[in-house]
């Protein structure tokens, strides 16, 4: 390191990218999240053109490029299409590793939505296991009203 | 497609910190590098591209930020954020576009100045997904899981590129992690997140890679021969990763059809001599291969195992170590092609594979493979 630097004092300047933004989520993603919010209900969208029923909702098919989608209720049970344990502490994980991701596609639904497993330990956590949404106690219409989604017993 | 080629290239030596440069220095030496490599001094460039990502350079509008030590003072200078390859695209599609004669490509980044798990976060959707926690290696780890369920092939099999690319690497003066080590060193390295283990995961790294792509009549100009682009194609799928099937990267046979197809390949497991794919994590490198149709599906572990893929083998793939020893994002797939253009010169030294008269370089954008770019490079026009 010194000898790169040949003798010049090597200098960091600490910083911070911190910008304040504001998401504004759309009048598809706000009726989602009020949906979980207000009614503990996972609601998606189907596109009228392909039949393709989207978790989380899209305003548009992005597949067939229509505009023209309908709103569809979920049970809010699925299966569990792939999973992760992330076991390292990781600077974008919110809460203490372990935490365990997974893809889940809702019965009635084409795509699979993103979120955590709970109430499971990670070594029984297994692909195609069947999974149903807790809600959390406290909802603010963020992804989170959903608290994770454990295995239906 | 009009003919073009790649007359130079340029690498700065990929470390996990380089302290001592700042970003512009970086793109300066790698351009300097190019620039001799192909002859030329910087009058003879016609107009230049940067490639970079904001967040990963800590600032906005980046790309101008290293245009006086790219050479584009004073010259028509344009920028894409994303991996090389993609930068590199957009050059090959302005000088075919009759306008210039040649076309500086950088691609740089600084891995070590960030918190990587902090930006990949960022790259999901801040509605959806982005609060939840995921990033780059534990979205990857989906895809992992995914594929291996879906094909069979098992952490031991993955954990075998990551013996390969780092071996490679060791004979390579320019990577920045080459090591001799097991299957069973990676096997027993941390879990981070299943199934991909450290030594599954490609290093943080800096790194700046120029490539000069030249139009036939300038292309004559060079001072060494010049590498001819065959074929170069990119397809995306989908952005959100619940929408794709993880297990496959159509996208990518997609890119790499178009790209054959352009090169007037038909048997591409027999014809590509070489290539230099995208191989951020291990199992990365396999389904990679198998979506190109460089091998059928699943069945690329078994090559590895049997030592196909070996520098000495009958496909070799990532002969300079790949990402696994050094993966400057952004810059990494610019590393791809000026490697796939080494071979084919035969300047590749103590990691030069035997016949290398068609190579492939492969780039990616986005979680998990959602874009592809894929470039077919040949000795011959």
């Amino acid at each position: 390191m010194s000898d790169i630097f040949k003798g010049v004092e090597p200098m960091v300047l600490k910083s911070k990218i911190n910008v304040p933004y504001h998401w504004w989520a759309g009048d598809t993603a706000s009726k989602f999240l009020v949906a979980l919010r207000d009614g503990q209900a996972i609601t998606g969208t189907r596109c009228v053109k392909c039949r393709k029923v989207y978790v989380p909702p899209r305003k548009s098919c992005p597949v067939c490029f229509n505009a023209e989608t309908e709103w569809v209720d979920l049970s809010g049970e699925g299966t569990v299409v792939t999973f992760t344990v992330t076991r390292r502490q990781r600077a974008a994980l919110q809460g203490k590793a372990p935490v365990i991701f997974a893809l889940i596609k809702l019965d009635g639904a084409d795509t699979a939505m993103l979120h955590r497993l709970g109430g499971v330990k990670p070594e029984d956590v297994k692909i195609g296991m069947r999974v149903k949404a807790v809600f959390a106690g406290e909802r603010k219409a963020r992804v989170q009203d959903i608290e994770h989604f454990t295995p239906v017993k | 497609m009009d003919k073009a080629a790649i007359i130079g290239i340029g690498m700065t030596k990929i470390e996990a910190r380089r302290d001592d440069w700042t970003f512009a220095d970086m793109a300066f030496e790698a351009t300097r590098k190019a620039l001799d490599d192909a002859g030329l001094t910087i009058n003879d460039i016609d107009n230049v591209i940067t490639t970079s990502n904001d967040f990963w350079d800590g600032r906005t509008i980046s790309c101008m930020a290293v245009g006086d030590a790219s050479g584009a003072s004073d010259k028509n200078v344009s920028c894409v954020e994303g991996d090389g390859t993609f930068g590199a695209f957009y050059g090959l599609a302005r000088t075919l576009s009759g306008s210039y004669g040649t076309t500086l490509v950088t691609g740089h980044s600084k891995g070590s100045q960030s918190v990587s798990s902090l930006i990949t976060n960022a790259a999901f959707d801040p509605i959806y997904e982005r609060t939840l926690g995921l990033d780059m290696i534990s979205a990857c780890a989906l895809q992992a899981n995914a594929y291996m369920h879906r094909t069979g092939v098992t952490a031991e099999q993955c954990a075998a590129v990551s013996v390969k690319n780092h071996g490679n690497a060791m004979k390579n003066p320019m990577q920045q992690l080459g090591m001799k080590i097991t299957e069973k060193d990676v096997l027993k390295s941390e879990m981070i997140s299943d199934p991909l283990r450290k030594l599954d995961c490609s290093p943080v790294s800096d790194g700046c890679c120029a490539i000069i792509i030249a139009n036939e009549s300038r292309a004559g100009k060079s001072k060494k021969k010049p590498v001819w682009i065959k074929g170069a194609s990119m397809c995306a799928d989908a952005y959100f990763l619940g929408d794709r099937d993880l297990s496959r990267a159509k996208s990518l046979t997609a890119a790499a059809k178009k790209a054959f197809s352009m090169a007037g390949i038909i048997n591409p497991e027999k014809e590509i001599d070489v290539a230099e794919v995208y191989d951020a994590f291990g199992y990365q490198e396999l389904m990679w291969l198998e979506a190109m149709g460089l091998c059928g599906d699943g069945e690329a572990a078994k090559l590895l195992g049997e030592g196909h893929l070996d520098i000495g083998g009958t496909m070799p793939v990532n002969p300079s170590g790949g990402l696994m020893a050094g993966h400057p994002v952004i810059a990494a797939g610019l590393y791809r092609i000026a490697e796939v253009v080494k071979q084919i010169r035969g300047e590749a030294g103590k990691y030069q594979v035997k016949k290398a008269d068609i190579g492939l370089a492969q780039g990616v954008n986005g979680l998990c493979g959602q874009s592809h770019c894929v470039w077919i490079l040949g000795k011959d026009r």
